[in-house]
């Protein structure tokens, strides 16, 4: 039937995305979180998480454009956007956060810049991924199937 | 010796008249010596008496003129000067104390006088007293007389004693002639004569209530002197002697109503007796005040006596008329056991005999369908194949729905396949399915466990019931059978208001709604469905080889799991839904799945144990408030996200059990909130558990969290068993056991 035909492609795509470490086991935990009382939850978190980056990217471009970088205040958002990665299971980008963070100590604009345009290109990629997974699970559920869920890869 | 001055009496002196005057002068003195000796005797005698020196005044006069009288004596006869100067001086003497006793008397008599009218007084005054005496000792005896009275009519609790020993009494206290008492009749129109002392039976004479002697004795709580011709007070035949004075008073009949415990009784039922009271003809005797005190207090006491027994009457009464009831509801009680059992006795033979020849028709009529026969003998034989088909199941019905009935038929509880279970059913009915050209589709919830505990025959039967209604009242489109766990508020159905499922740890309730394309149910009809023998739909039931039992008994399968079963419809012509949810039981030992997906069934029974845990979460990153909460809320907690320090502070409550703070935002200080927690809630001795989010695993921030008293660190992600196991451990321990 279509509906198993859709949640096998489901089932796929998300192991793909696992296997290239878009995303890692947080990922799976929301979707666990999943259930009728919370149908939407895993929708819900991942347009916060967008919502939260647009501004947190945004932020960064202006601060780092600034004459005189204001370290700590790029420190802190950079801060902010590694936890909602890592709450939402961004690995790449969590990833990338870290890296940015260790130039906003040493305080090397140089650096940060290359970092955001990383941390930038990280989030774009798992943000179109993210929105392919969503709009898979609405098909599945406009067919009448239940969303499957995974063990954990990782 | 000088020749006195005397004259010379003008006759002359006669011896015998001197003799004389010589006597009566010695007498005189004599007595004038002797009086103030006798009064001097019984002054002394007297021992109060206030006029002494009055006597020393009145003695000294009287002894004067006692001396004057003596000395006179001596003047008779040749008498010298010495004698008359003597004489001179003894009248002189005897002048002055005459005149002032004189004068003084003036002021002494009166004194005298009022003494006596004092003395008056005081006697009148003694009689006065003396009468009150009287009357006061007539009232102690009126006052003993009403003790005695009391005391007779209250030993008794019997109406009829209570009145006849009033009357009896009352006649022999106040020595009455005649006695009656007038009772008011069933309209309270009338009074009836019910009792008096000296009649033996009264002959039932009436009187109208309204007469307007009657009205004036009832109106008041005072007893009244009435006419002794009037009606209520003809009671003896009329004899030639002048009759007695009459008095009647009231009695005033309570009811029981009055007795109510916040107002006293107000005498508003009005009710009231009549009590007449004749004193003996021919007598003078009057009726004295404190004798109607007594009658009217007496009145009194005989409403309360009176009361008391009606009282009495009515709990006897009450006790008699349970104890009918009693016996006749155990009389019931027996009838109705031996018809069960005569019932059952019917039915267990009627089951074997009623099967063995019905098994009979059926064998051998399969039988003859597989030989030869012509079309119109086949025709025949399925007929009467179907016919006893038929026959077979209704006896099963009608058997399995009285046993149902009685509450004889017991669940056979055993560990089963649930998804099997729905396989083997849909199975079944895919064949009668496909001929219609009807869909089935079947989508079992993933959380459910595949096994579970309970009566497998009996689920299957009922599912198979009503997954064959609906194939059977469908003719186009189809059906889809769907089965997942149901939430506690979704068990509630307000058509059901006494149906309370509770949830346990080993229990769980399954919730199944077969949904139909087919031609709907007319929702008035929708009670009358799981009624015995009721078809609804006439017209169809031509088609349908339903006895109309099978949703009866459906529902006491139903009802036996503990579950409940309805039907939805939108009407004719558009489909319907039955709905049942059933309670099965967790097996104790979880099998493995053979699916590749993950099954939530661990976490049903935890959930449970944190179900609406309160607790609160602080964290500045909305992404990570989403997740965290998402996390709480999935494990059956009771959430509140806050962002900030301050708003963390206020909103915690004794009621919240757990605060989670995210340690690493950069605005707050989470320490610091830690700490304003703490006092907030230093006096409790429940106060909540801090719990300290972290995505950085450096040892210096376990440190700090642990000065700040906070009760554990968990390391950022947090997963579903983490957190669980975090939970566990705070209720159990208090502390986290292992702090990443």
């Amino acid at each position: 039937m279509e509906v198993e035909q859709l949640q096998r492609s489901f089932i796929e795509y998300t192991s793909g995305l696992f296997r290239e470490g878009f995303l890692d086991g947080q990922f799976s935990q929301l979707q666990m979180l999943q259930d009728e009382t919370n149908p939407d939850f895993v929708f819900e978190v991942v347009s916060l998480f967008f919502e939260d980056s647009d501004r947190l990217l945004h932020d960064l471009s202006l601060a780092l454009d600034q004459q005189n970088v204001d370290f700590k205040k790029i420190d802190a958002h950079v801060h902010q956007f590694k936890g909602s990665s890592s709450s939402i299971g961004a690995q790449r980008v969590k990833t990338a956060c870290i890296a940015f963070r260790s130039f906003c100590e040493e305080q090397n604009v140089e650096g940060c810049l290359g970092c955001l345009q990383q941390v930038k290109q990280e989030y774009l990629l798992v943000k179109t991924k993210l929105e392919a997974l969503l709009r898979l699970e609405q098909q599945i559920v406009a067919a009448g199937g239940a969303i499957p869920t995974l063990n954990e890869f990782s | 010796m000088e020749y006195c001055n005397c004259f010379e009496s003008p006759w002359p002196a006669d011896e015998l008249l001197m003799k004389y005057q010589y006597i009566s002068d010695f007498f005189i003195a004599l007595a004038y010596f002797s009086i103030p000796l006798e009064i001097i005797y019984f002054v002394k005698k007297s021992a109060v008496f206030p006029y002494r020196w009055v006597l020393v005044q009145f003695g000294a006069f009287i002894v004067l003129c006692g001396a004057t009288h003596l000395i006179n004596l001596w003047t008779f006869t040749m008498h010298t000067r010495t004698v008359a100067v003597v004489m001179t001086t003894a009248k002189v003497l005897t002048a002055v104390v005459s005149c002032a006793t004189a004068l003084l008397l003036v002021h002494i008599i009166p004194d005298l006088l009022s003494v006596k009218t004092r003395e008056l007084f005081l006697k009148n005054k003694a009689a006065e007293l003396d009468r009150e005496m009287g009357l006061i000792r007539t009232q102690e005896e009126t006052g003993r007389h009403v003790r005695m009275l009391t005391h007779e009519i209250r030993s008794t609790l019997d109406r009829h004693t209570i009145l006849k020993t009033t009357l009896v009494e009352l006649g022999r206290t106040l020595g009455l002639e005649e006695c009656a008492l007038w009772m008011p009749t069933r309209t309270g129109l009338e009074l009836n004569l019910s009792y008096t002392l000296r009649h033996q039976n009264p002959v039932g004479l009436t009187v109208p209530i309204q007469l307007p002697v009657i009205n004036q004795v009832l109106n008041t709580s005072r007893a009244v002197k009435i006419s002794p011709s009037s009606p209520v007070a003809r009671l003896r035949p009329a004899g030639q002697y002048m009759p007695g004075e009459v008095v009647a008073v009231r009695v005033p009949l309570l009811h029981l109503s009055n007795f109510q415990i916040h107002d006293w009784p107000e005498l508003s039922t009005k009710r009231y007796a009549l009590m007449v009271l004749m004193l003996p003809s021919d007598s003078a005797r009057q009726w004295h005040v404190h004798e109607l005190e007594l009658v009217e207090v007496v009145a009194d006491q005989v409403a309360v006596a009176l009361s008391h027994a009606a009282i009495l009457e009515e709990s006897m009464r009450a006790r008699d008329l349970l104890m009918e009831q009693n016996v006749a509801l155990d009389l019931a009680r027996r009838e109705a056991e031996t018809a069960v059992r005569a019932r059952n006795d019917f039915l267990a033979v009627m089951n074997h005999e009623m099967r063995t020849p019905i098994h009979a028709i059926i064998a051998l009529s399969s039988l003859q369908q597989e030989t030869e026969l012509s079309p119109e003998q086949r025709l025949m034989v399925e007929t009467i194949l179907k016919s006893s088909n038929l026959l077979s199941t209704l006896i099963n019905d009608v058997l399995d729905l009285s046993r149902l009935e009685d509450g004889s038929l017991q669940l056979e509880m055993e560990t089963f396949n649930l998804r099997s279970v729905f396989k083997e059913v849909l199975n079944l009915i895919k064949p009668i399915a496909a001929v219609k050209k009807l869909y089935v589709m079947l989508n079992l919830s993933p959380d459910l466990i595949e096994h579970a505990v309970g009566d497998e025959k009996r689920l299957m039967h009922v599912l198979l019931n009503v997954v064959g209604n609906a194939i059977k009242f469908t003719k186009e489109g189809g059906i889809s059978v769907s089965a997942f766990i149901a939430k506690p508020d979704s068990l509630r159905d307000p058509r059901a208001p006494d149906f309370f499922p509770t949830h346990s740890d080993n229990h769980y309730y399954l919730r199944v709604e077969v949904k139909d394309t087919g031609s709907g149910v007319n929702p008035q009809e929708i009670p009358k469905l799981f009624m015995k023998f009721v078809q609804s739909q006439p017209l169809a039931a031509k088609n349908s080889s339903g006895s109309g039992l099978g949703l009866a008994i459906c529902k006491r399968f139903v009802n036996l799991m503990e579950g409940h079963i309805w039907i939805e419809s939108d009407g004719l012509g558009r489909g319907s839904t039955v709905i049942f949810i059933v309670k099965l039981g967790i097996p104790a030992r979880l099998n493995e799945s053979k699916l590749p997906f993950l099954h939530k069934g661990p976490g049903n029974q935890v959930k449970l144990i944190f179900s609406g845990l309160k607790v609160v979460v602080m964290d500045d990153n909305s992404v990570g408030r989403t997740v965290t909460k998402g996390l709480l809320v999935h494990l059956g907690c009771d959430v509140l996200a806050v962002s900030s320090g301050d708003e963390c502070v206020r909103a915690v409550s004794y009621e919240h059990k757990a605060v989670f703070l995210d340690v690493s935002m950069a605005a707050v200080d989470s320490f610091e909130v830690a700490v304003r927690i703490r006092e907030k809630f230093s006096k409790r001795s429940d106060r909540p558990f801090i719990v300290a989010l972290t995505g950085n695993t450096d040892r210096m921030i376990k440190e700090n969290c642990r000065k700040v008293g906070m009760n554990g660190v968990v390391l950022k992600p947090v997963s579903v068993d983490k957190m669980r196991s975090v939970l566990s451990d705070l209720l159990e321990h208090g502390y986290l056991v292992e702090s990443q």
